[in-house]
């Protein structure tokens, strides 16, 4: 077990490594020279200069990534542009409200996705089963910056019943968590609906049956048990799509996170904002797969890992 | 007397897929979809981009079936043009990430070994980034613009195809005719291109309609952004993202273009479904 985190842990390193080259090489990217895009047209020489050898525009793309991992190794990031602060201290500002944004949205997913994926499993092709799977495909084809609009317009400007956006209380939160959550609470719900009729098939669960057990008992607790590991990958899966669903939850609801502070740094051309902002919301990703990866064995005892 | 010939793989698929209604349902509104993008002209009342400022926020009825936005523009003849873009930037997206997928995929399955090895790391690299955050990184590099976004979605959208298309590759691999193929003396590419490519279209054929939904999806995102499609082209992302201000007087501006993104990938999503249970019934749970 111990020798499997280890390896795991490893193996995520070319990953962290390789993404963070890509976030390099997007400057690479940039039409012209980034540092007179950052700084404008009516820049001094010297200003533009320093932002150049700032990025480490002046040397060769490895050693600039060698650079920068040094760099990043101490938990500097470069300073931000326009405000000429530390990125490290831009990040650590918002990444909290992100943060609970994210994992609200998802708690809702998961609460709501996998009650109704099992009410579904129950009484497979009943009314509510047929209700929930049409509900799922027009929760997975709205986008999310539109149901939050939508949302706005019934319960802050018709109902009056909560604040359009903006952060302070927890009735700033449930409207843009209920929005992130939305495309996630469809795809949680038809996983585990399919996830636990396929177990339900098992003899393990005609036995529990036979034995004179509930179909409660046998649902909850045989069942849902063995239907866990597919919930649990998608739901890791989806925390990708959350963060995603968080940038533009974020700029719909005014919600001081890392997304908006992404979209503020891209229209500011504010590189080394960017990037430190997309490394953060890469390597969290990174993170949460890996916690995924390594809670399968204490789900499933039967995967173990050589 | 005469044999009663078995039906042909294609008779299958179609009385199959006649009998799935939602299936048939994305069908029709993707063929509606293809018929309004291709007959815009005709069909929209007005021009896209005829501002009429006394008309600007115009309610829906009347003179403007669906209203006015801010500039007074025509909203159902912007939906009607906005079609085009959506089938235009999700069409080219994925034609990109096949051609890339494709190529990364049948090398990465048929060679294996360090080949393999190294593209599939390249690619967890991409997949590392969250739903969203790779093409938004592209598209602030190289800029906004139709064409731009086009090609930041395509990237999103390889590494998925490469994979779907080597786990195929190495099944077909594995298969008898493969084999014979081999022991009569094929090429590589003989075998590539004549038996193993056209055994994996109908995996790509299915996840190219799911793709086509959220490339669409993504589209509509960056340009809700203002990162994607500039104005005044018609994008619908767009013209959700400049109802917004008028939220509270003039909701139909914003939520009206997000019913048509709606729909639209509803479409393709219904299709794509239908397609995967009457393609391969063994994809049925994925």
């Amino acid at each position: 077990m111990t020798g499997f985190i280890i390896k795991r842990l490893l193996l995520a390193i070319p990953t962290i490594l390789g993404v963070i080259f890509i976030v390099m090489l997007t400057i690479e990217l940039v039409p012209g020279d980034p540092a007179e895009l950052m700084l404008g047209e009516h820049a001094t020489k010297e200003a533009v200069q320093n932002v150049r050898t700032a990025l480490g525009l002046d040397k060769p793309l490895l050693t600039r990534y060698l650079l920068y991992l040094k760099h990043l190794a101490k938990g500097d990031m470069g300073r931000s542009i326009r405000e000429n602060r530390a990125v490290t201290k831009e990040i650590s500002d918002v990444w909290p409200a992100t943060l609970e944004l994210t994992i609200a949205a998802m708690m809702i997913a998961i609460l709501i996705g996998v009650s109704v994926g099992i009410l579904s499993a129950v009484k497979p092709n009943s009314f509510f089963d047929n209700i929930n799977r049409i509900v799922s495909l027009f929760g997975l084809s709205m986008p999310v910056f539109w149901i939050g609009l939508v949302l706005i317009v019934i319960f802050s400007f018709w109902l009056r019943l909560l604040p359009t956006g903006g952060t302070g209380s927890f009735k700033h939160l449930i409207l843009p968590a209920f929005t992130l959550s939305l495309p996630s609470i469809a795809m949680i719900s038809r996983m585990t609906r399919s996830s636990l009729l396929e177990v339900l098939k098992e003899d393990y669960v005609r036995t529990a049956r036979a034995k004179g057990l509930s179909k409660k008992v046998v649902i909850l607790r045989h069942a849902l048990k063995n239907a866990l590991i597919p919930i649990v990958t998608l739901s890791g899966l989806q925390m990708g799509q959350l963060m995603g669903g968080a940038i533009l939850t974020e700029t719909v609801f005014a919600w001081p996170g890392l997304g908006r502070l992404m979209v503020r740094a891209i229209f500011a051309r504010d590189y080394i904002l960017l990037q430190g902002a997309v490394l953060i919301f890469a390597l969290a990703f990174v993170l949460i797969n890996l916690i995924v990866d390594l809670s399968y064995s204490f789900l499933d005892p039967r995967v173990s890992y050589k | 007397m005469r044999h009663q010939s078995l039906p042909s793989p294609m008779q299958e698929f179609w009385s199959h897929f006649l009998k799935n209604r939602l299936a048939v349902a994305g069908f029709g509104i993707v063929v509606g979809l293809l018929v309004v993008a291709i007959s815009a002209p005709f069909l929209a009342p007005y021009d896209p981009t005829l501002q009429s400022l006394p008309d600007k926020r115009t309610k829906p009825g009347g003179k403007f079936l669906l209203g006015a936005d801010e500039f007074g523009r025509d909203i159902l003849s912007r939906l009607i043009y906005g079609t085009r873009v959506a089938l235009l930037v999700g069409t080219i997206s994925i034609a990109i990430a096949l051609l890339f997928g494709m190529i990364l995929g049948t090398v990465s399955g048929f060679f294996g070994g360090f080949v393999d090895n190294l593209i599939m790391r390249i690619l967890d690299i991409l997949l590392a980034f969250p739903y969203l955050l790779l093409a938004i990184a592209v598209v602030s590099a190289i800029g906004p613009g139709i064409l731009n976004t086009t090609i930041a979605v395509g990237i999103w959208a390889i590494p998925g195809f490469a994979r779907i298309i080597r786990a195929s590759v190495i099944t077909i691999k594995k298969a008898d005719y493969i084999q014979a193929a081999r022991a009569i003396g094929a090429s590589d590419a003989r075998i590539i291109f004549n038996h193993i490519i056209p055994n994996f279209i109908s995996p790509v054929i299915v996840y190219s309609t799911l793709y086509m939904a959220n490339a669409i999806l993504i589209e509509a995102a960056l340009s809700f952004l203002g990162l994607g499609v500039q104005p005044p082209t018609p994008s619908w992302g767009l013209m959700v993202s400049s109802g917004r201000d008028f939220l509270l007087s003039a909701p139909h501006i914003a939520t009206l273009p997000g019913i048509a993104i709606m729909i639209t990938v509803l479409g393709f999503n219904l299709l794509g479904d239908g397609l995967r249970d009457s393609l391969d019934p063994k994809l049925r749970n994925l």
